[in-house]
C-alpha cells in the first residue's frame, strides 16, 4: 500500500469541550471533500478532555495533512491518525426484529448466540439484539437477520484504541502536567 | 460556558478590584487595556450597546466609521499589516458581520492578526430567526483562526483576553468574537487580566537543536544555496537577523510578495521576486539551486507553478511557524520548526561566513536578459500609451523607496510588487493569498492610521477601485493623508491578459465602460488630476506626492498591456515565458 493509494484510517484527536469544535474539525474534511465515514466524540481517561475519534477512507498523504489541520486548531490538545493494523477498534449495531420472530422456533436465540451478540431487551412486539465487532461481523449478523425483518438498524461510529502501550494519551498527559 | 481556570493559566498577579459595568462598557475598557488605539466598524441594531460605551472613549480609541464592514476590515488589516499590532474591527449581526467574510478570509490566508467583535441579537431570540440574525460562528468557522460566541457578559474578559491573546501570537491570524445584545447590556464584575497561554494552544513549536544543526550543515555544504523568504521574516520581527544570515552565507534571496520589503529592494543579494510574474532569476534557478531554504513562506502555488516540475534537484530546508505548512505543497527535507526570529539566530550561530560568486553572477546574468527583454520596455516603453511600470518607476525616483505602497489585485498589483522599490519592512501591504480585489483602497487607509508619518500611497486598477469606491468617504472623513494611484486600463487586464493568452482573445466581460473617476472622486471632496500623456506624468506624480492631503491621481495607461515574465498555470517554474 502506497502513500498515494486509499485505505481505512483512525484519526484520533484529544480536545477540550467546546462548543462548535465539532464542527471546526468537521469542515477540515470539508473544504478537501474527503468524506467523513464516521465520528464519535466522547470524555477521555482524561477528566474534561474529550476524544474524537474519526474513520475515513483517504490516502495516507491526505489524512496526514488533514490530522495537521486538526491539531493546529486552538482547542486541540493533540491529533493522530492510524491504519487499521495499528488499532483495536469496533462498534456496535442495535437491531430492532419483530417479537414474533422469536416465536418461530429457536432460530432467533441460535443466530444470536452463534453471533456472541445479546438481546437487549424483549418486548411484546418487537426486540432489540446488541452486537459488538468490527463491521464486518455487524454486517454479518445483520444479514442472518434479514430473512425475520429488520425495523431499524443503527451502528455507532468506529471506536477505536491504539495498539501502543500509552498511545496519544502520553502526549496529552505530558502538555497536562506541564500546564 | 466550558472556558473555566481549569482549562486556561492565567498570569499570576490577577487583579483583584472588580468593577460593576455592563458587557459593553467592559468591551471598550478590554480594548483599552490592550492598547487599541484605532478600531474599524459600522454600528447597527445588535452593537449598538458597545457604541454607546465607545462614546465615552473618543479621546482613546479612535473609531473609523467606514462605509461597508468590508472595508472597515481591510483597513484594520491595513493597519495591522504595517503596525504588526492586531487590528479591531467592529460590526452589527447579520449582514454586518457576513460583510466581514471575505476581510476574515483575506487575514486568515495571509496571517494577519485582527480581532472583530459582532453583536447578535438577544440570546433568548437566537435560532428564531430574529431580524438581522445570523450564524456568524458558523459562517466565519473556516476562515478564522479562533471564534466564539458570548452570550454572558462573564464571559467577556476571559473570551476578549484569549481572542487578543490566539489572534497576535504563533502565525498570527482573524478571530471572531460574537456578543449577543443581551450580554451586552448585563452589568457584572469586571476585572481584566492579559493571556499569556492556553494549554491546548502551541504558538511557537519549541526548536528542535538538531534540525537547526542539519539545516546548517546543509547550507554550509551547499554550493548554490537559494533562500525563499516570506512575511514570516516580517511577522517574526526577524529582518534584522534575516539579512545577517544573507550576508554571512552569501547566499542569494528571493521573495514572496508578502515577503517583499523584509530585505530592502537595493540589497546585492536580493535577487528579487518569486512566483508566477517574479523576476526570471530565482524562477528560473529555483530549479538549479542545489539547496532551497524557504524562510516563513508556504509554498503558495502561484510561487511553485506545477510542483511536479518544483526543484525536484534540491535538498529543502523550510523555517516555518506553523507544524501544518511542512511537507503540505513541497516536501521538506530539513524542516525546521519554529519562530523565524529564533530559528535564524540559532543558524547564524551555526553557518560558515561564504561566498556564491558565480552562483550569484548567474541571478545577474538572468537579471540582465529580463532587463533587456522585459523591464526596459516596460519602464522605458516605445508606444504611445503608458505603462503601469514607467509610473511606479517616477514614483521610486520620488520616494527613495520610503513610501508604504498599498496594491489591489490584478497587473497592477503584479507591476507594483515588481517595480516598487522599498528600504524599510512592513512597505508592502496587498492582497496576496486571497487575491481580493477591492482590498486596496480601504487597507490604504488603515495603513496610513497605522503609520502616521509615512507616505501611503494605494496603487489601484479600476476594477478593484469600483469594489470598495465608498471607503473615499472614510479617507475623506478622517482627513487620512492617503494618495490614491488609479492605473486605468479599461478592462479587468489581468483576466484580459489570460484571455489573450489562453482563450483566444475572447475578451468576455472584461472590459469596462468606466464612469468619469475624476467627478466622482471630486465629489467626495478629494483633489484630483488625470494624466493620459507622458510629458505630464512626472510634474503629476509630483504634485500627488507632494500635496499636504489625500489626493487622486489618474493614469491612464495602455489598455491592452500584459505582465511578464509569467509562469503559465500547469507549467513549472523554469518555464517562465519572457514575451
Amino acid at each position: 500500500m502506497t502513500r498515494m493509494e486509499k485505505e481505512e484510517f483512525t484519526i484520533t484527536a484529544y480536545t477540550e469541550n467546546h462548543v462548535g469544535l465539532l464542527h471546526r474539525i468537521t469542515i477540515i474534511f470539508t473544504k478537501r471533500k474527503v468524506n467523513i465515514e464516521s465520528i464519535t466524540a466522547s470524555e477521555s481517561e482524561k477528566e474534561g478532555i474529550h476524544r474524537f475519534t474519526i474513520a475515513v477512507t483517504e490516502t495516507e498523504e491526505a489524512v496526514e495533512k488533514i490530522v495537521k489541520q486538526i491539531e493546529k486548531q486552538v482547542e486541540v490538545l493533540k491529533a493522530d491518525y492510524y491504519k487499521n493494523k495499528e488499532v483495536v477498534q469496533q462498534e456496535v449495531a442495535l437491531y430492532k426484529i419483530p417479537s414474533k420472530s422469536l416465536t418461530n422456533g429457536i432460530e432467533v436465540e441460535r443466530i444470536v448466540r452463534q453471533h456472541n451478540a445479546r438481546f437487549l431487551t424483549i418486548e411484546k412486539d418487537f426486540l432489540v439484539i446488541e452486537k459488538a465487532g468490527f463491521r464486518r461481523e455487524t454486517k454479518a449478523l445483520f444479514d442472518d437477520l434479514i430473512p425475520f425483518g429488520i425495523n431499524e438498524f443503527v451502528r455507532s461510529g468506529r471506536i477505536a484504541v491504539s495498539r501502543e502501550e500509552h498511545g496519544i494519551g502520553e502526549y496529552v498527559q505530558q502538555i497536562l502536567s506541564k500546564n | 460556558m466550558k472556558i473555566m481556570e481549569s482549562q486556561i493559566v492565567t498570569e499570576q498577579n490577577k487583579k483583584i478590584n472588580t468593577e460593576f459595568i455592563n458587557g459593553a462598557e467592559a468591551v471598550v475598557k478590554i480594548l483599552i487595556e490592550e492598547q487599541v488605539e484605532v478600531a474599524f466598524g459600522y454600528p447597527g441594531g445588535a452593537i449598538m450597546p458597545i457604541y454607546d460605551a465607545l462614546y465615552d472613549e473618543q479621546d482613546r480609541i479612535q473609531h473609523v466609521l467606514a462605509r461597508h464592514e468590508q472595508g472597515a476590515i481591510h483597513a484594520a488589516q491595513g493597519f495591522a499589516r504595517v503596525t504588526t499590532k492586531t487590528g479591531v474591527c467592529l460590526a452589527t449581526s447579520g449582514p454586518g458581520a457576513t460583510n466581514l467574510i471575505t476581510g476574515l478570509a483575506d487575514a486568515q490566508i495571509d496571517s494577519t492578526p485582527l480581532v472583530c467583535i459582532t453583536g447578535q441579537v438577544p440570546s433568548s431570540l437566537l435560532g428564531s430567526d430574529a431580524f438581522q440574525e445570523t450564524d456568524v460562528i458558523g459562517i466565519s468557522m473556516p476562515v478564522t483562526k479562533w471564534n466564539y460566541q458570548i452570550t454572558d457578559a462573564n464571559e467577556i474578559p476571559e473570551v476578549l483576553a484569549k481572542a487578543f491573546y490566539i489572534a497576535s501570537s504563533g502565525r498570527p491570524g482573524p478571530v471572531l468574537i460574537d456578543i449577543t445584545k443581551d450580554a451586552q447590556f448585563q452589568k457584572f464584575d469586571y476585572s481584566y487580566t492579559c493571556f499569556k497561554k492556553i494549554r491546548s494552544y502551541v504558538p511557537k513549536p519549541e526548536i528542535d537543536p538538531s534540525s537547526v544543526e542539519k539545516a546548517a550543515s546543509a547550507i554550509n555544504n551547499a554550493k548554490r544555496p537559494l533562500i525563499l523568504f516570506g512575511q514570516g521574516v516580517i511577522l517574526a520581527n526577524a529582518e534584522k537577523e534575516f539579512k545577517k544570515l544573507i550576508e554571512k552565507t552569501g547566499i542569494p534571496a528571493a521573495w514572496t510578495i508578502l515577503g517583499l520589503s523584509a530585505l530592502e529592494t537595493d540589497h546585492p543579494l536580493n535577487v528579487g521576486m518569486l512566483g508566477m510574474h517574479g523576476n526570471y532569476g530565482p524562477n528560473l534557478l529555483t530549479n538549479e539551486c542545489d539547496v532551497l531554504i524557504a524562510i516563513g513562506m508556504r509554498f503558495d502555488d502561484r510561487v511553485t507553478g506545477n510542483l511536479s516540475k518544483y526543484a525536484k534537484q534540491a535538498k529543502v530546508i523550510h523555517l516555518e511557524i506553523d507544524p501544518a505548512e511542512i511537507n503540505k505543497n513541497v516536501k521538506a527535507d530539513i524542516p525546521v520548526l519554529g519562530d523565524a526570529k529564533e530559528t535564524i539566530t540559532h543558524l547564524l550561530k551555526l553557518v560558515k561566513p561564504s561566498s556564491h560568486e558565480s552562483w550569484l553572477q548567474r541571478f545577474i546574468d538572468c537579471a540582465k536578459i529580463e532587463q533587456e527583454k522585459v523591464i526596459d520596455k516596460e519602464l522605458n516603453p516605445d508606444s504611445e500609451t503608458l505603462s503601469m511600470g514607467e509610473v511606479i518607476n517616477i514614483i521610486n525616483k520620488h520616494t527613495q523607496g520610503d513610501a508604504i505602497i498599498v496594491s489591489d489585485v490584478g497587473q497592477h498589483q503584479m507591476v507594483a510588487c515588481r517595480y516598487s522599490k522599498f528600504s524599510k519592512s512592513k512597505s508592502n501591504i496587498t492582497s496576496g493569498g486571497l487575491g481580493t480585489m477591492g482590498f486596496g483602497l480601504p487597507a490604504a487607509l488603515g495603513a496610513k492610521l497605522g503609520a502616521p508619518d509615512r507616505t501611503v500611497i494605494a496603487v489601484i486598477g479600476d476594477g478593484g477601485f469600483q469594489m470598495t469606491i465608498q471607503e473615499l468617504a472614510t479617507i475623506y472623513q478622517t482627513k487620512a493623508k492617503v494618495k490614491v494611484l488609479l492605473l486605468n486600463n479599461e478592462f479587468l487586464g489581468m483576466v484580459r491578459q489570460w484571455q489573450q493568452l489562453f482563450f483566444e482573445k475572447r475578451y468576455s466581460s472584461t472590459e469596462m465602460i468606466n464612469p468619469d473617476f475624476q467627478t466622482i472622486v471630486k465629489g467626495y471632496y478629494i483633489p484630483t488630476k488625470k494624466v493620459t500623456e507622458r510629458d505630464k506624468l512626472e510634474k503629476a506624480i509630483e504634485e500627488f506626492l507632494n500635496f499636504d492631503g489625500a489626493y487622486f491621481l489618474e493614469v491612464m495607461v495602455g489598455k491592452e498591456n500584459n505582465v511578464f515574465p509569467m509562469v503559465p498555470s500547469g507549467a513549472g517554474v523554469s518555464e517562465i515565458r519572457l514575451e
